[in-house]
């Protein structure tokens, strides 16, 4: 193992390890050690410790027999450790936490096998679910069940969607086919990740964005190759080639650097932050500049300056207000 | 004869395979083994004096315990408990035998590895394997191309989360959100992911109140400053409802607004409206009402929107656009004066 492991944590591995191999007797080296989530030689190891362990007396009899010829795994005469130990709190916690809010999604999971797991799992980890009920994920809900349950028929049968889809950024409504790959909650949100047939490459389309989705008798297509899309934390990702835009945020609008992705954020004293971060869709950049309603004021690039000046002198020729404040 | 351990091997491996010789021992036990027994039954035991040997002993027992072993402590004669004995009680220890259907591990898998990214990967994987160490065979069909995805970036998660579980008061620096900093001494009551940030739902001793604070926001490690157990969770604790207040989400619509929208724009707007046929609209222009519960947020909506949508009503609507968008364009060295 890479990192340090104390005998105490080996310990407790060892005992999960244990009844885990006793059930798949002469189990591939590197299938367990992968499966065990350690490498081979660590596997190796343990098992030489295993085979020195046994009943008092420690005649060869009462030892554990651990064997490893030819990369097949056996392990026996373990009777007393071949159950494994009940589940810890984090354990429990840990499951328990992510079915509730699966179970909480309707339309996307298998609401009853989730139902049943739930009540087995929470009979078996008796006091150690307790406090699991403190710990809560709120994953939103799409909007629509029965619409989650086509886009999951589509997934499942492997048939092309046709979307109906509200970008957010552009805040227009596309029509488009997309060969649906998988769907996937991101920091609570639900997202579609499809072959989208309209811009030819891999998108991501919030769930609560679909207006309407139809499958279609076409089977889903999606090319061999996909191109790597890494999903961490946060979907979107800035292009360096993107234009370059430096915004000062007052007090009241700096959570916009925190929910934005930036190159770079200069809090100052007074509370105001100066960001910059590349954009892709000036579109967008102007709609989110409008909305703050000063509070997010463009620095450079000049031309950017024009275009939110008159984008909101624009607005303002069809709201006047008059009589209003002035 | 038995075969002789610890030779050659580092202190570490030494300690493990007496852990383990430790474990089988007092669980094959049916009666309370004395620590002379216990000496003779693990190899490393015998090896020193007798009171290095109760030394280790001591410190063994402690650690299995922490490791949620149910190590009991009890009397070798039930007439006579001037000695004790040592014995761990199998049902106690083994977790029950539950039959998990293919489908049930199916989703017990898919809620192990939304984990896989985040701060409890360790223990989710952990317990996959408990529950399934008979390998029953999974069917996975069921939740083909479904990933829910756990992120845990604040480093305050772990010990939020462990004084949330054992319930034990806190100390921490706190960013607000106006950028000050303060000191805040709270008995955490819940922690919770919404819209994909983890807060934590608590009650604040200084301002003697309940409290809603962001994890990300916390600086620097949160500290104990109390005995786990020493207050209670309020049995109707609803900490969403606490955070969406907190965040001013999105109240009850209490007001209607209607709006001109360009067609083919404003696709957001338009979606939650419902259009007014009576209502005159130029031509390439649709009419529509709009419920709202807040007009300052429905505001910053249409703001967005620019010269896509023009209000209609209320009059207050159309006052606080027009004002905001004035704001942008002197922000932006316009002509407004």
């Amino acid at each position: 193992m890479a990192t340090y492991e104390s005998a105490t944590s080996r310990v407790s591995r060892m005992l999960t390890m244990v009844p885990w191999l006793v059930h798949r007797q002469g189990i591939d080296l590197a299938t367990a050690a992968a499966e065990l989530g350690v490498s081979e030689s660590q596997v190796v190891e343990d098992l030489q410790v295993l085979f020195l362990c046994g009943l008092p007396g420690h005649y060869p009899d009462d030892l554990i027999e651990a064997s490893w010829e030819g990369g097949r795994v056996f392990v026996g005469n373990a009777d007393t450790i071949a159950r494994p130990l009940r589940l810890g709190r984090d354990e429990a916690l840990a499951l328990i936490v992510a079915l509730r809010a699966l179970a909480a999604t309707p339309g996307l999971a298998e609401r009853e096998a989730i139902d049943r797991a739930l009540a087995k799992l929470e009979g078996a980890a008796g006091d150690s679910a307790e406090g699991a009920g403190q710990v809560r994920v709120d994953l939103d809900q799409p909007v629509d069940d029965e619409l989650a349950a086509r886009v999951r028929t589509g997934l499942s049968e492997q048939r092309r969607l046709h979307l109906r889809y509200t970008s957010a950024s552009r805040d227009e409504t596309t029509e488009r086919d997309v060969d649906p790959l998988r769907v996937l909650s991101v920091d609570g949100r639900w997202y579609l990740e499809g072959w989208c047939h309209r811009a030819a490459d891999l998108r991501l389309f919030r769930l609560d964005r679909i207006e309407s989705v139809e499958v279609l008798d076409q089977a889903a297509t999606p090319p061999d190759e996909l191109p790597e899309r890494p999903v961490g934390s946060g979907v979107y990702r800035p292009d360096p080639h993107d234009q370059s835009v430096v915004l000062d945020l007052a007090p009241g609008s700096a959570w916009v650097a925190e929910q934005i992705p930036a190159e770079e954020v200069s809090p100052r004293d007074d509370g105001s932050v100066r960001m910059t971060l590349r954009v892709a869709d000036p579109h967008w950049l102007v709609r989110l500049v409008l909305r703050e309603g000063g509070g997010v004021r463009v620095v450079e690039p000049a031309a950017m300056v024009d275009e939110v000046r008159e984008a909101a002198a624009a607005g303002l020729a069809g709201n006047p207000a008059e009589g209003a404040d002035r | 004869m038995a075969k002789s351990a610890s030779t050659g091997v580092s202190p570490a491996t030494a300690k493990t395979e007496r852990l383990l010789n430790l474990v089988i021992a007092l669980l094959h036990t049916r009666q309370p083994l004395s620590k002379a027994k216990l000496r003779q039954a693990v190899p490393d035991y015998a090896q020193g004096s007798v009171e290095a040997f109760e030394r280790m002993f001591e410190r063994d027992k402690d650690e299995l315990r922490a490791l949620g072993i149910p190590l009991r402590t009890e009397p070798i004669d039930a007439f006579f408990d001037d000695e004790p004995g040592y014995r761990i009680d199998q049902r106690e220890y083994a977790l029950p035998e539950i039959d998990f259907a293919p489908d049930e591990l199916a989703v017990l898998g898919l809620a192990a590895r939304a984990w896989s990214q985040a701060s409890l990967a360790g223990p989710a994987a952990q317990a996959l394997r408990k529950l399934d160490a008979a390998g029953v065979v999974r069917d996975e069909s069921s939740v083909a191309g479904i990933e829910p995805l756990l992120h845990t970036p604040d480093p305050a998660f772990e010990p939020v989360r462990d004084a949330v579980l054992t319930r034990t008061p806190i100390t921490f620096d706190y960013r607000g959100g106006s950028g000050d900093l303060a000191h805040r001494r709270v008995q955490p009551w819940g922690l919770t992911s919404w819209h994909g940030r983890w807060y934590l739902t608590a009650h604040d001793l200084d301002r003697d109140a309940p409290r809603v604070f962001r994890l990300d926001r916390v600086v620097g490690a949160p500290k104990r400053s109390g005995r786990p157990g020493e207050y209670a969770v309020p049995s109707d604790l609803d900490t969403v409802a606490m955070i969406r207040r907190s965040t001013g989400d999105e109240p009850p619509a209490t007001t209607a607004a209607r709006l001109l929208l360009r067609d083919g724009a404003a696709a957001s707007l338009r979606r939650r409206g419902t259009p007014l046929p009576g209502e005159e609209a130029p031509e390439g222009w649709t009419a529509l009402e709009l419920p709202t519960g807040s007009l300052p947020r429905l505001a910053r909506e249409v703001c967005a929107a620019g010269a896509d949508v023009r209000v209609l009503a209320p009059p207050e609507l159309g006052s606080l656009v027009a004002e905001r968008l004035r704001a942008v364009a002197a922000a932006h060295g316009g002509g407004e004066a």
